[in-house]
């Protein structure tokens, strides 16, 4: 089944495999990526499975199972897929079935059977046998036996896991028509609702998952999109998160019940308390206040306790901070500067808590939109994000044979020269020194490429001047004048907080400056309220072909400028 | 592509500023850096079709749009281009049975295939040709007889049952078997191919399998077989009947008609089922690849054979040569036991007459000795005390030791160096704890 279905007859879906939960979507008749709830109404499914007696359960059903059934219980096994058992992290397989070596390969020691006798399932049957139930779910919802996905992975998953999925896929029946970014497919999935319009933006991904947070930058130019950097982290994690909470009702719950045992040493209470954790965490997403509540947590003793927002704010103000200050580093990696992250997009379960994504804001400057679903109520779910993206991009190459999309997924195709310094036009004054530079094409782009703009004319008409120039973006920093109210706050020792985040800020501005001019062209006789229309085509070989002319006129300026060297080695 | 709005407005252009064509190059771009983009999503896809087909944006857009046309156009001609036949032109609606409802409304390329929708744009288009106002338009008679058969073959194929129906007997998609002569010439799969999908129509099992070439699968032609031969088939022939006369005619003689459409009905079912059977019998004895199964299957039922039999003579060979390997092991060991035997005897007797020489060397040394006499003849009692002493030397000493002692009286004559020599023996032999102080009087 996986080989033989041409183009024709597959059903392609997304899925989005992650660690900790996993989901499906497709993308419906008219385009838009609907997000597939499994039979149990989730639309997050844990990336679980759990075997009682011979039966498979999965999901939902199988998470709760960690507080019975650990031992039989896989969860958190994505990222052992395809690695060597020496180069895993198996701490946040734990509370479940632990990591053993198989061969060089990771496997589970589990009961998948009746029988009473430990069987080694190595972690590729794992994977297959979760997404054949993602499968299934997605084939019962859809009415159609589907036959092909479109998969996304982090950035930094080598070839040899991808190789391990595929095939991990291909025995569950799917047919991998792709692997995309998972940041790419949270850009995909923002850049394909009908309303989106296109615009040259620097676009910060930052996924703040279970297991790992990942932060992507990524140049999204014309809708093309280039990765300029990513960072990963395994320590600033969702469950960490959950971990701060559960210290907290962990020392709560020993406070009221002197004698009983911390119910973080025992393995049942962990697991309870843990579940429960991660519920109150997305409680507090949505609510002011979430119960906590376990029956016999430990020793039989039933716990219930509130907690309000602002205690998880502080509880987790630590790591709010650090994943504020990967983003920011993973913005210094691309070698830029907050004022040119146009957008942050927050991915990830985590991504739900306010906090998060007020943190994340108050780090960039007030010109960055932070779209989250506390500060933008059109936001996409941030768990569905990735998933969504690879719908859509199932259904845009559902119908091309596989060759196809290898061809267009080849270095020779995906690997292009990307523009090192914008260009545009000076506009006010021919003069670089006075003249303001507008740009047209901005640096990272992509070739070729072809811009238009559509530049105003001095009020009275007549003749102008259209310089083309070269422009690199400047950070101007600028302290502002010492306030005569400094000295009188010494005595206030009450505003002392005040003013020293006072003293701090700088006012950072983005200017550009003019670097080599280009070429130089005239338009003659433009009328009164006229308008010129410039449009640039840069070929791969750096050569620059530029058309001039008035808006609504005829004719035109055509002229050339010869590529400064051969384009490097892609043609 | 988005356009850039600038609001800024243009610089004048300054006095004397000429150029020729009004533009002046002056630099050239920066290099470039290599960046890998995400292949994702349609402005993507756009990128890969103009770099792989080495178009430009405008070449691409133009290919583009022609496609996007083109499809529409093809579209539309596949339902007018088809030629009337002027007879069909003729026809009278009463007759309305006989006539290919596909032909009427230009179709016949798509046949059972056409859909809902290519037959309500196909009756429209027809309907706007031969509207019987459009033609007393142009001056003809009040002739409607062609638009009603339109009408009855849009009321015929537009209703489910009765498509079904008419498409059960629509010999025109029918498509004869090849014979026997054709298919030899290596074009079996494209010639069965094209009959096996004219009659998968009738399946009421969807989809039906291909025929598939050369390359398919034994798994694959089992299951093309073994479909045909399970063929469940909607096929009825209620559209031959004979029409039943009104009620109001003789009941019994409706009733007549019935059973007889009913019978002929049944009869005309049997013999589409034995045509069919025989049809892929047919085929199935033309198939070159049940062929190559069977010899597959034989010549691994051969290998199985063959390789039992290899087997059980590997077995027997080794067996032989286990045995042999033993056989001669025996042999050898016995031939082994034998030779020690042998030498154990030859060394013993060896031994034995080595000591018997010894002990007559040492005899003769007593002798030579002077029988340990000081000097002169001895006395006959000091010849025997001497030889019995001797004797008891040569008892109480075991081979080697006489041996040694031998080697010591070897060429010796005097009778002193003799004596000193036993005296010494008969020394060490007390030192051993093997004779006693004074037992051997005569050499102590």
């Amino acid at each position: 089944m996986s080989e033989g279905t041409g183009p024709a007859q597959r059903v392609a879906i997304g899925i989005s495999f992650g660690n900790s939960y996993s989901s499906i979507a497709y993308t419906t008749g008219e385009g838009k990526a609907e997000v597939i709830a499994n039979e149990d109404g989730d639309r997050q499914i844990p990336s679980i499975l759990s075997y009682v007696d011979g039966e498979e359960l999965h999901g939902g059903q199988a998470k709760s199972q960690i507080v019975r059934n650990a031992k039989n219980t896989v969860a958190y096994f994505r990222d052992f897929l395809g690695q060597e058992f020496k180069s895993i992290d198996p701490t946040a397989a734990h509370q479940s079935a632990h990591a053993v070596q198989h061969e060089s390969t990771v496997a589970f020691k589990i009961r998948d059977t009746e029988e009473e006798k430990e069987n080694e399932v190595t972690v590729s049957t794992i994977t297959s046998r979760l997404l054949k139930r993602l499968r299934q779910s997605a084939s019962d919802y859809l009415g159609k036996q589907v036959t092909a996905a479109v998969i996304t992975v982090p950035t930094n998953f080598s070839d040899a896991q991808k190789d391990a999925l595929n095939k991990a896929a291909k025995e569950a029946g799917i047919e991998v028509l792709q692997f995309i970014n998972e940041p790419v497919a949270a850009v995909l999935a923002y850049d394909a609702r009908p309303d989106a319009k296109l615009a040259d933006k620097i676009i910060v991904v930052a996924d703040l998952g279970g297991t790992r947070s990942d932060v992507a930058v990524i140049a999204s130019r014309g809708g093309i999109y280039t990765i300029l950097a990513t960072v990963h982290d395994y320590e600033v994690t969702g469950l960490k998160l959950d971990q701060v909470l559960m210290d907290y009702f962990a020392k709560e719950f020993l406070k009221k019940n002197k004698s009983a045992t911390d119910p973080r040493e025992d393995t049942r209470g962990l697991a309870k308390l843990k579940l429960e954790c991660e519920a109150v965490k997305k409680a507090l997403s949505i609510g002011s206040s979430a119960n906590f509540s376990v029956e016999s947590l430990v020793g039989g003793i039933d716990y219930t306790a509130t907690i309000n927002r602002t205690r998880y704010d502080l509880l987790g103000n630590k790591l709010f901070a650090a994943f504020s200050r990967l983003v920011l580093h993973a913005v210094e990696k691309a070698k830029l500067d907050p004022l040119d992250v146009t957008e942050i997009i927050l991915a990830g379960g985590n991504a739900h808590t306010p906090k998060v994504a007020s943190t994340v804001g108050a780090a960039f400057p007030e010109t960055t939109t932070v779209i989250a679903p506390s500060t933008n109520p059109a936001a996409i779910n941030p768990s569905e994000l990735p998933v969504r993206g690879a719908a859509i991009q199932a259904s845009l190459i559902e119908e091309f044979d596989v060759e196809d999309i290898e061809q267009s997924t080849h270095p020779m195709v995906t690997v292009t020269p990307h523009l090192s310094q914008a260009i545009g036009v000076l506009c006010i004054s021919g003069d670089e020194s006075s003249g303001v530079f507008h740009p047209i094409v901005d640096a990272e782009t992509s070739l070729p490429v072809r811009r238009t703009a559509i530049i105003a004319t001095p009020r009275e008409g007549g003749d102008v001047l259209i310089k083309l120039a070269e422009g690199s973006r400047h950070i101007k920093v600028t302290k502002p004048e010492p306030k005569p109210k400094k000295e009188k706050a010494e005595d206030d020792s009450d505003d002392s907080d005040e003013d020293e985040s006072d003293e701090e800020e700088e006012l950072r501005e983005k200017t550009w400056k003019v670097g080599k001019i280009l070429s130089e062209a005239a338009i003659r006789g433009v009328k009164k309220g006229g308008k010129v229309e410039v449009q640039i085509n840069i070929g791969a070989d750096l050569g620059v072909n530029a058309i001039y002319r008035e808006v609504g006129g005829k004719g035109g300026v055509r002229g050339i400028i010869q590529g400064g060297k051969a384009a490097n080695g892609s043609a | 592509m988005a356009t850039v709005q600038v609001s800024l407005p243009l610089p004048v252009l300054p006095e004397g500023w000429t150029a020729e064509k009004d533009f002046k190059p002056i630099g050239s771009l920066s290099a470039a850096n290599d960046r890998n983009i995400e292949p994702v999503g349609h402005h993507f896809l756009a990128h890969a079709r103009r770099k792989r087909h080495k178009r430009t944006f405008s070449e691409d857009d133009r290919i583009q749009a022609q496609a996007n046309v083109k499809k529409v156009e093809d579209e539309d001609d596949g339902e007018i281009s088809e030629p009337e036949d002027p007879l069909m032109l003729q026809r009278e609606a009463k007759d309305w049975k006989g006539q290919d409802h596909y032909a009427v409304l230009g179709i016949t390329k798509y046949r059972w295939r056409a859909t809902e929708d290519q037959i309500k744009k196909a009756h429209r288009k027809k309907v706007l040709k031969h509207h019987p106002d459009k033609k007393a338009a142009k001056g003809g008679t009040e002739d409607d007889q062609f638009f009603k058969c339109i009408q009855k073959a849009t009321e015929v194929l537009l209703d489910p049952v009765k498509r079904r129906q008419f498409d059960s007997v629509d010999e025109a998609a029918d498509v004869e078997p090849p014979s026997k002569k054709d298919t030899q010439k290596g074009n079996f799969y494209k010639l069965w191919g094209k009959v096996f999908e004219a009659e998968g129509r009738f399946s009421t099992n969807q989809p039906v399998p291909k025929l598939g070439n050369d390359k398919s699968s034994k798994e694959d032609v089992e299951n093309f077989y073994n479909f045909w031969y399970n063929f469940n088939s909607w096929r009825t022939f209620e559209y031959l009947d004979e029409d039943v006369p009104d009620d109001n005619e003789n009941r019994d003689q409706k009733r007549h008609v019935e059973r007889k459409n009913q019978n002929a009905r049944r009869k005309k079912k049997t013999e589409d089922t034995i045509r069919l059977r025989k049809l892929v019998d047919d085929a199935l004895a033309l198939d070159e690849r049940i062929k190559k199964f069977r010899q597959a299957e034989h010549a691994q039922k051969n290998k199985r054979r063959l390789e039992k039999e290899a087997e059980q003579k590997r077995l027997a060979e080794e067996a032989e040569k286990a045995k042999a390997e033993e056989a001669r092991l025996q042999a050898e060991k016995e031939a082994a036991e034998k030779a020690e035997k042998a030498d154990s005897k030859k060394a013993k007797e060896a031994a034995k007459n080595a000591a018997k020489k010894n002990k007559r060397v040492i005899r003769a040394a007593v002798k030579d000795a002077n029988y340990f006499h000081a000097s002169g003849d001895a006395p006959a009692s000091q010849i025997d005390a001497a030889l019995n002493d001797a004797d008891a030397v040569i008892v109480k000493l075991d081979n080697e030791q006489i041996a040694a002692l031998t080697a010591k009286l070897n060429g010796k004559k005097d009778a002193a160096a003799i004596t000193q020599v036993f005296k010494d023996e008969v020394k060490s032999l007390v030192a051993a704890g093997k004779a006693q102080e004074g037992e051997l009087k005569s050499l102590s």
